[in-house]
């Protein structure tokens, strides 16, 4: 048995993350809304988020609140011209190693059991070429 | 002067710091009655008063200082809008005042902070025994370093990130050194919580809190108040002339929140309403970016600032890190940013944060700011930015009487 960390994020053969998509503009939301804040229209639609992206930004987060483990990076992955907020998984979490611009794909895993032995699952994004040392700039204009 | 000019007829700010002996009432009192007196009012004067205090947004600080300091029975809005709100009660009296609802308007913007760690994102409660969807997104388990950062540092670190990504140019060093010029100008502001030059290998090789921003590229969380009085041209005039010769005129006062863009909704967007409220204040004051001497702008983190030179349209678009490498920021440069020290090194006391660097540029149009006057100043901007959000921008002129 496994859950999704959250309900945005589709489990299956095929995970991916999945949008309220405005059927008037197209504007998408993670969460719930009763009018588009684009446009105003107030009827949405389910859509598939591409699981594949760019890394806009990124912060390599060393100093966090009381329970949340460091180091990680926090990220925008734009993903086919939807903004997603993800970390980079699966790659040192140094500015070597990450980079904007880089491309990355979609992954699951779990974070942990409950007691009745289900699995919470979440999600990041990993480098698609693996992680390997920048050769560009660390953030300059990207690719 | 015309009758429906907007002016700032008294200022004042505490020096920003700790004080452990005082509360928030005090601090608050000692800034208004500060501000009071340079204006050369009193309490039975005022007609409407907006008050700030964001850590206990719900307390009514605005009827704690009149119990302090003077209750004549008159409105009082408490606001609240994250770290626009000294800049928010500023503008709701500018408000009443250009509405004719009273003479005299009274500002104030008051925080305790000292010792504050991180403003958001707090400890992580662990996770259930049982995995149950919860909130907006239907989480099952807290989601703060599991999915991106709740932390500012963290945040403001992406949007300046994003900016080096857009146009290139950007660097941890880079950054670093916006820091480094903010806190050599807090050498010479007695009011700034922080008045030590550092260096940039000091800057670099202190705490890292999320990349690129180290702890002296945040901004210090402190103690302090600031608040001002406003009056119309019309009531200026019955005034004396040394008080029309130390008013300073409001030119614009804006306040506007972010407009809907595709990332805002996952990450915050501080540059679009930031470059709106900038496009309106030129328009009401009659001005341009060209024509400032100074500028105070919300460097809550070093990130911050580089994308407001943009903002404000200081510079072309694009163009903030050649702005940045001209030296025109430096107060010895074409046009000075934050020559206060900065929210890295003034500090930033939230609520005051809105009103302090008003006084910032008002004490240089005036010509009283001593070591740190910029020579011959004539026209200011002062800007801040609240997350949510809402941004404030001010645009000041010396009197000419």
């Amino acid at each position: 048995m496994a859950v999704p960390l959250v309900d945005y994020l589709v489990l299956g053969d095929d995970p991916h993350l999945a949008a309220h998509e405005c059927t008037g503009c197209g504007a998408r939301f993670f969460d719930r809304r009763n009018a588009c804040a684009s446009c105003g229209a107030n009827s949405f639609e389910s859509v598939q988020i591409a699981s594949t992206g760019t890394v806009r930004t990124f912060t390599v987060v060393a100093f966090a609140a009381p329970g949340v483990p460091v180091l990680f990076v926090a990220a925008v992955v734009d993903c086919d011209g939807t903004s997603v907020r993800a970390n980079i998984v699966n790659c040192p979490p140094d500015p070597e190693h990450v980079h904007t611009g880089m491309k990355v794909r979609l992954t699951t895993f779990s974070i942990g059991q409950d007691g009745e032995g289900t699995d919470a699952m979440s999600f990041g994004y990993e480098p698609i070429d693996g992680p390997s040392p920048n050769d560009e700039s660390t953030n300059g204009s990207g690719s | 002067m015309t009758n429906d000019d907007i002016w700032i007829l008294g200022i004042a700010m505490t020096k920003f710091g700790k004080y452990p002996d005082l509360d928030i009432v005090d601090i608050a009192a000692e800034a208004t009655t500060a501000a009071l007196n340079d204006g050369g009012v009193t309490m039975a004067q005022v007609g409407v008063i907006a008050a700030g205090n964001l850590m206990n947004a719900n307390a009514g600080i605005g009827q704690q200082l009149q119990k302090q300091i003077g209750q004549t029975g008159i409105p009082v809005y408490n606001v609240a809008n994250a770290c626009a709100t000294g800049a928010t009660a500023l503008r709701t009296v500018i408000m009443a005042v250009k509405a004719g609802e009273a003479d005299y308007g009274l500002a104030v913007g008051v925080e305790k902070l000292a010792g504050a760690g991180l403003l958001s994102g707090g400890a992580r409660k662990s996770d259930g025994d049982t995995w149950t969807p919860r909130g907006r997104f239907g989480a099952v388990a807290p989601v703060d370093g599991r999915i991106g950062t709740d932390i500012m540092p963290g945040v403001f670190a992406q949007i300046g990130m994003e900016y080096g990504h857009r146009y290139g140019g950007t660097s941890f060093e880079l950054f670093a050194r916006i820091s480094e010029k903010n806190h050599a100008h807090s050498t010479l502001n007695p009011f700034a919580a922080y008045q030590k030059a550092m260096s940039l290998e000091q800057i670099m090789g202190d705490l890292m809190i999320a990349y690129p921003n180290t702890r002296p590229m945040c901004s210090a969380n402190c103690d302090g108040a600031a608040a001002a009085v406003v009056v119309s041209g019309s009531t200026l005039k019955t005034l004396s002339l040394e008080q029309q010769r130390r008013a300073v005129k409001v030119s614009a006062s804006i306040l506007t929140t972010d407009p809907w863009e595709e990332a805002c909704q996952v990450l915050p967007d501080i540059n679009t309403l930031t470059r709106n409220a900038a496009q309106q204040a030129y328009e009401q004051a009659g001005i341009g970016p060209e024509d400032l001497d100074l500028v105070e702008l919300h460097d809550c983190f070093a990130t911050a600032e580089l994308v407001h030179y943009d903002n404000l349209m200081l510079c072309e678009t694009g163009g903030a890190v050649d702005f940045f490498e001209s030296g025109a920021p430096f107060r010895d440069g074409r046009l000075p940013v934050n020559v206060s020290g900065g929210l890295q090194s003034k500090g930033h006391p939230i609520a005051a944060t809105g009103i302090a660097n008003v006084w910032e540029i008002a004490h240089h149009l005036r010509g009283e700011a001593g070591p740190r006057q910029i020579e011959g100043a004539k026209v200011g901007l002062a800007h801040v930015i609240g997350l949510g959000s809402a941004c404030g921008v001010h645009i000041l002129e010396a009197s000419a009487a």
